[in-house]
C-alpha cells in the first residue's frame, strides 16, 4: 500500500491526501453495493447504469446514421428505424441525460460539496436507484417486445393502439423513471436545506448546488406531471376511455399540452445541472473567483421558473389559436436571457486568469462553444414566422442536440473529469483525455451543424428516406457520428484505465476552493471527520500549489509544512 | 459511392439560397428575412462569444510563474447590460416574427378553396367541382385556402417553398392559406411522425402561370375517362361514389358481397334464381339494385341512376374485372 499521509495532529490544517480506507474498500462484495446507504455508491451505479445507457443509445444512434447515408435501404427498413429511433431518444432522454448530472453526479459530490456526511434521506437515495433500474427494466422489455415505434414523445392518436405491450412498458417504465427523479430532486433539496456546514449561507454554496436545487425544484413540480399522463394514456390505450383518441371523444392536442407540460420544464433538468458544471470548472481551471455569482444564481432559479411558462412553443402548428402562440412565443424569449446572461460571466471568469487545458477545462469550453450555437438557434425557433417553416426539421434535431447532446452530455463528460480524481481517486492521462475531448468536439459538430442545413431546405425530421438532395449533407452527418461515437469511447477507456494504472490523485488535484477538494481523495466513507467550516467556495488564493504532493493544498500550511516535514508525505510515483 | 458525394453541395440548387429553397409565396420573403435577421444577430453574438473565450485561451493561458490576477468579482452596470441589451434584442425579434406570423395565420376573406384529407400515407386534395387528386394544384397570384382533415393520426402538411406549415388533426379541421407567386413544381410533405410511410407522404404542388391555365388543367383532370384508363377510373368511382363502404376488395363480404372474384361467378338470388355475373348483371345491380337480391344479404343498396353515366359504369365493370 501506498504511502499514507494522516495528519493525526488535530490542529493541523494540512489536508489528508491519501487513506488506508476510503469509501471505495472500506466494505467489500456485492451487497456492500447493493445494500449500500452511501451516496456516493449510488452515484457510482448511476453513473454505470448511465455509461451503459449511453452506449445502448449510442448505438441505436450509429445504426441510425448508418440507414441514412443513402436514401435507399442500407440495413434495416423503415419499421426497424422507426423503432430505433424511439428507443435511441427515450433511452438518452430519459436514462441517460436527465439521471446523468444530478443523480450520478449529484449524488456524490453534493454532500461533500456540502461537507456533509450524506444526503437527508440515504434509504430513499437507493430506493431512488432501484427505481431508476426498475424503470430502466420496462424500457429493455419495451425493447424485447418490439414494436415501441410512437418517438420519444408518445404523440396521440398515433400511440393510442389496442394492447401494444411494448407502448405500455415503456410508459410505465417512463413513470416509474419519473418517481426515481422526484425522490432524488427531493432529497436535494432538503439536503442542500437542512445540512449546510456552519458558515456556509445561501450565497456562500457552489453555483452547483444552486444548479441542482434549482433542477430539483423542477424535478418535483413537473415530473408528476408526465407520470400522470403516462397513465391516462396506459388507461387510454387499455380501456379506451376517450382522453385522447379523437376516434373515441378524445382530444390528440390535450396530451400534446400535457406532454410539453413536463417535457419543456424537463430540458432544463437536463441543461441546468451542465450550467452548474461549467461554473466550477471554468472557475477552478482559471484559477478566479466566479464572475457575478449572483446573476448566476438567480439565472439558475429564473430558468427554473420560466421554464414552466413556455411549453406551448413547441405545438406554434399543432392548431392551437394563434393568441396562445403569440403569447408562448414570448415567454419562450424570457428563459434565452438567463442563459445569455450565465455564458457571459463565464466568459468574464476567465478575464485574466491563469487557464489550465485540463481535460475537464477542454469539455468546458466546448461547452461554451456548443451551447452558444444551441441557445442562440433556440431563438429562430421560439420566434413564431420562422418556427413555422422550421418545426418538426432537422433544424429542430440539430437545435436540441446542440443543447442536449452537445451541451447537457458535454457538460456531464466535463464534470466526470473534475472530479474523477475525487471519485475514483486516480488521475486519468491528460494527454488521451484531451485526444477524445477534441474527438467528441469535432465530431458533435460535423454531425450536427450539417443538419441545420438539411432543416432549412426542407428535410423533415422522422424520415426514413429522404430525397436525393439531402444525401451529401447526411454523409457528412453520419461522418461525424461516426467520430463521435469512437472518440466517446476512447474518452470511457481512458477513464477506465485510469482505475488500473493511473497515479495516485492527492486530495485537490486542480486547485479548487470548495469543500469536495478538502477531504482525500476518494473520500472516506463518512466524507469528513468533523464539519468543516465553509468560506467562499471561490477564493481561489485560499490554495496554493504544493510540489511535492502534486496537487493543492490550503495556502495557510503551506508555510508551516514546507520542509518541515510533520506531515508531509512522500509523493505516490 | 461516388467521390462527389464528399464535396457537400453548398447550395442547396441553382435557385436556392444556402439555406433556403427558392421562394414561392407571397410570405416567403418576410419569413427569410426574419430569419436573416435573427442570423445576423446570432452570429454576431456568436463570434463574440467565440472569439472572447478564444482570446482569452490564448492571452491568459496557465504559464509557469505567472498567476491569476485578481480582478472584481461582479460590476452591476456590466452584468445588466448584458442583460438588458440581449432583452431588447428578443423583443425586436419577437415582433418581427409576430407580425410576419400574423400574415401568414391570417386567412384572407376571399379565397379558392380546396379540401385536404390526410390519411397514412396519402394526401387527398378535393377541388371545388368534386375532383379528388393525390397533387395539389393551384393558380399562380391567388389566395388559396386548405382545409384540413385527418382521417387516422396526426399528419403536417408542409410546403418548404411556400414557409408554412399547419398540423392536419384528427376529429378538427386546421386551415392553412398561401398565394404562390411563382408557376412551377415544389415538394408537399408531411412533417409530422405518421408511421411507416412518413418519409414518403411527399406529394406535388403544382403552380400554374394563370388561373386559365389551371381551370383547363381542372378540366382535363375531372374529365376522368380521357386521362385514365377504365380500370383506373374505376377505382376512383369505387373509392369516391361510396361503393366502399359495403363492398370489400378482399373477398371479405361487408353489408354487400366483395367484389374480389366476382366477375364471371354463379350468383344465386333470394328469388332461387341464379345468373352468372357479367356485364350486364353489374349494370342491372348498379342502377336497379333492388331488382335481384344476392342470397345472405339484405336490399339496402341505394340505386346510382341519374348519377353515374354509361361511361362511368362501364369504367366500374372494368374495375370489378380486374378484381381476381
Ligand atoms: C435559449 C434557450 C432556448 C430556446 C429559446 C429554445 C426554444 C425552443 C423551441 C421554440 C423549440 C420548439 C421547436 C419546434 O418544435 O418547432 C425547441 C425545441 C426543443 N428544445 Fe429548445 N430552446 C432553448 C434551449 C433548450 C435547451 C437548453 C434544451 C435542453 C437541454 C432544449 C431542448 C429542446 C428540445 C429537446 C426540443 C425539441 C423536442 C422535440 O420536439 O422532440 N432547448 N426549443
Ligand atoms: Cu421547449
Amino acid at each position: 500500500m501506498a504511502t499514507v499521509v494522516d495528519s493525526s495532529d488535530p490542529k493541523s490544517n494540512y489536508p489528508i491526501q491519501y487513506r488506508e480506507l476510503n469509501y471505495l474498500n472500506c466494505s467489500k462484495g456485492w451487497k456492500s453495493w447493493f445494500f449500500t446507504l452511501d451516496h456516493k455508491r449510488i452515484g457510482i451505479m448511476y453513473l454505470m447504469g448511465v455509461t451503459v445507457s449511453f452506449f445502448l443509445g449510442g448505438l441505436f444512434a450509429m445504426l441510425l446514421r448508418t440507414e441514412l447515408l443513402s436514401p435507399a435501404k442500407i440495413l434495416m427498413g423503415p419499421d426497424t428505424y422507426n423503432q430505433m429511433f424511439t428507443l435511441h431518444g427515450a433511452i438518452m432522454t430519459f436514462l441517460v441525460i436527465i439521471p446523468g448530472v444530478p443523480a450520478a453526479i449529484g449524488n456524490i459530490i453534493l454532500p461533500v460539496m456540502l461537507g456533509a456526511k450524506d444526503v437527508a434521506f440515504p434509504r430513499m437515495n437507493l430506493g431512488s436507484f432501484y427505481l431508476w433500474m426498475f424503470g430502466a427494466t420496462f424500457f429493455l422489455a419495451a425493447l424485447v417486445i418490439g414494436g415501441l415505434d410512437t418517438g420519444w414523445t408518445f404523440y396521440t392518436p398515433y400511440s393510442v393502439r389496442e394492447n401494444n405491450a411494448s407502448i405500455i412498458a415503456a410508459l410505465l417504465g417512463v413513470f416509474v423513471l419519473g418517481f426515481s427523479s422526484i425522490f432524488t430532486g427531493l432529497n436535494f433539496i432538503v439536503t442542500i436545506h437542512t445540512m449546510r456546514p456552519p458558515g456556509m449561507t445561501w450565497f456562500k454554496m457552489p453555483l452547483f448546488l444552486w444548479a441542482l436545487y434549482a433542477t430539483a425544484l423542477i424535478q418535483i413540480l413537473a415530473t408528476p406531471v408526465l407520470g400522470i399522463t403516462g397513465l391516462l394514456l396506459i388507461v387510454e390505450n387499455v380501456f379506451r376511455i376517450g382522453i385522447f383518441d379523437p376516434s373515441l371523444g378524445g382530444d390528440p392536442v390535450l396530451f400534446q399540452h400535457f406532454f410539453w407540460f413536463y417535457s419543456h420544464p424537463a430540458v432544463y433538468v437536463m441543461i441546468l445541472p451542465a450550467m452548474g458544471v461549467i461554473s466550477e470548472v471554468i472557475a477552478v481551471h482559471s484559477r478566479k473567483h466566479i464572475f457575478g455569482y449572483r446573476f448566476i444564481a438567480y439565472s439558475s432559479i429564473a430558468i427554473a421558473i420560466f421554464g414552466f411558462l413556455v411549453w406551448g412553443h413547441h405545438m406554434f402548428v399543432s392548431g392551437q389559436s394563434k393568441v396562445v402562440a403569440v403569447i408562448f412565443s414570448a415567454i419562450t424569449f424570457s428563459v434565452s436571457i438567463p442563459s445569455a446572461i450565465k455564458v457571459f460571466n463565464w466568459l468574464t471568469t476567465m478575464y485574466k486568469g491563469s487557464i489550465r487545458f485540463t481535460t475537464a477545462m477542454c469539455y468546458g469550453l466546448s461547452f461554451l462553444f456548443i451551447f452558444a450555437i444551441g441557445g442562440l438557434t433556440g431563438l429562430f425557433l421560439a420566434t413564431l414566422a420562422t418556427d413555422v417553416h422550421l418545426h418538426d426539421t432537422y433544424f429542430v434535431v440539430a437545435h436540441f442536440h446542440y443543447v442536449m447532446m452537445g451541451s447537457s452530455l458535454m457538460g456531464l463528460f466535463a464534470a466526470v473529469h473534475h472530479w474523477w480524481p475525487k471519485i475514483s481517486g486516480k488521475m486519468f492521462s491528460e494527454f488521451w483525455g484531451r485526444i477524445a475531448c477534441l474527438g467528441v468536439f469535432l465530431g458533435f459538430n460535423l454531425t450536427f451543424f450539417p443538419q441545420f442545413m438539411l432543416g432549412t431546405r426542407g428535410m423533415p425530421r422522422r424520415y426514413y428516406t429522404y430525397l436525393p438532395e439531402f444525401q451529401e449533407l447526411h454523409v457528412l452527418s453520419s461522418m461525424g457520428a461516426y467520430l463521435l461515437g469512437i472518440s466517446s469511447a476512447l474518452m470511457v477507456a481512458t477513464l477506465v484505465y485510469s482505475i488500473y494504472r493511473g497515479k495516485k490523485a492527492p486530495a485537490n488535484p486542480w486547485g479548487g476552493a470548495s469543500l469536495e477538494w478538502q477531504c482525500s481523495s476518494p473520500p472516506p466513507h463518512n466524507n469528513f471527520d468533523h464539519p468543516p467550516l465553509a468560506g467562499d467556495p471561490y477564493v481561489m488564493e485560499s490554495v496554493v500549489y504544493n510540489e511535492e504532493i502534486g496537487g493543492f493544498v490550503p495556502a495557510e500550511c503551506q508555510g508551516d509544512n514546507n520542509g518541515s516535514g510533520t506531515a508531509a508525505g512522500e509523493k505516490e510515483v | 459511392m461516388q467521390m462527389k458525394l464528399f464535396i457537400p453541395n453548398l447550395l442547396a440548387n441553382d435557385e436556392a439560397g444556402f439555406w433556403f429553397p427558392p421562394q414561392g409565396s407571397t410570405v416567403a420573403e418576410s419569413v427569410d428575412s426574419v430569419y436573416f435577421f435573427i442570423l445576423y444577430v446570432c452570429t454576431f453574438f456568436f463570434v463574440l462569444i467565440v472569439g472572447l473565450m478564444v482570446l482569452f485561451m490564448i492571452k491568459y493561458r496557465h504559464r509557469p510563474g505567472v498567476e491569476a490576477q485578481k480582478t472584481a468579482t461582479h460590476n452591476l452596470t456590466l452584468e445588466l447590460s448584458w442583460s438588458v441589451i440581449p432583452t431588447l434584442l428578443t423583443i425586436v425579434m419577437f415582433w418581427v416574427g409576430f407580425t410576419s406570423y400574423l400574415d401568414m395565420r391570417t386567412p384572407p376573406s376571399s379565397a379558392y378553396e380546396i379540401d385536404v384529407v390526410a390519411k397514412k400515407w396519402v394526401w387527398a386534395f378535393k377541388y371545388p367541382n368534386g375532383w379528388i387528386e393525390s397533387e395539389l394544384h393551384v393558380p399562380k397570384g391567388e389566395n388559396v385556402t386548405l382545409t384540413m382533415a385527418s382521417d387516422d393520426v396526426l399528419h403536417s402538411l408542409w410546403v418548404p417553398a411556400f414557409r408554412t406549415k399547419m398540423d392536419v388533426v384528427p376529429g378538427r379541421y386546421t386551415q392553412l392559406w398561401f398565394n404562390a407567386t411563382k408557376a412551377g413544381e415544389y415538394h408537399l410533405m408531411c412533417a409530422e411522425y405518421c408511421g411507416q410511410k412518413h418519409s414518403q407522404m411527399i406529394t406535388k404542388v403544382v403552380v400554374h402561370e394563370t388561373r386559365g391555365d389551371f381551370d383547363k388543367w381542372l378540366k382535363i383532370a375531372s374529365d376522368i375517362h380521357k386521362n385514365k384508363t377504365p380500370v383506373e377510373a374505376g377505382e376512383y368511382f369505387y373509392k369516391t361514389r361510396g361503393c366502399i363502404q359495403c363492398h370489400t376488395l378482399d373477398g371479405i363480404p361487408k353489408n354487400g358481397p366483395s367484389f374480389k372474384g366476382l366477375f364471371g361467378k354463379e350468383r344465386k338470388f333470394t328469388d332461387g334464381s341464379s345468373v352468372v355475373a357479367d356485364a350486364n348483371y353489374i349494370r342491372t345491380s348498379i342502377l336497379e339494385p333492388q331488382a335481384k337480391i344476392v342470397n345472405g344479404f339484405r336490399p339496402i343498396m341505394p340505386t346510382f341512376k341519374g348519377q353515374l353515366t354509361d361511361e362511368d359504369i362501364t369504367a366500374i365493370i372494368a374495375f370489378i374485372k380486374s378484381q381476381k
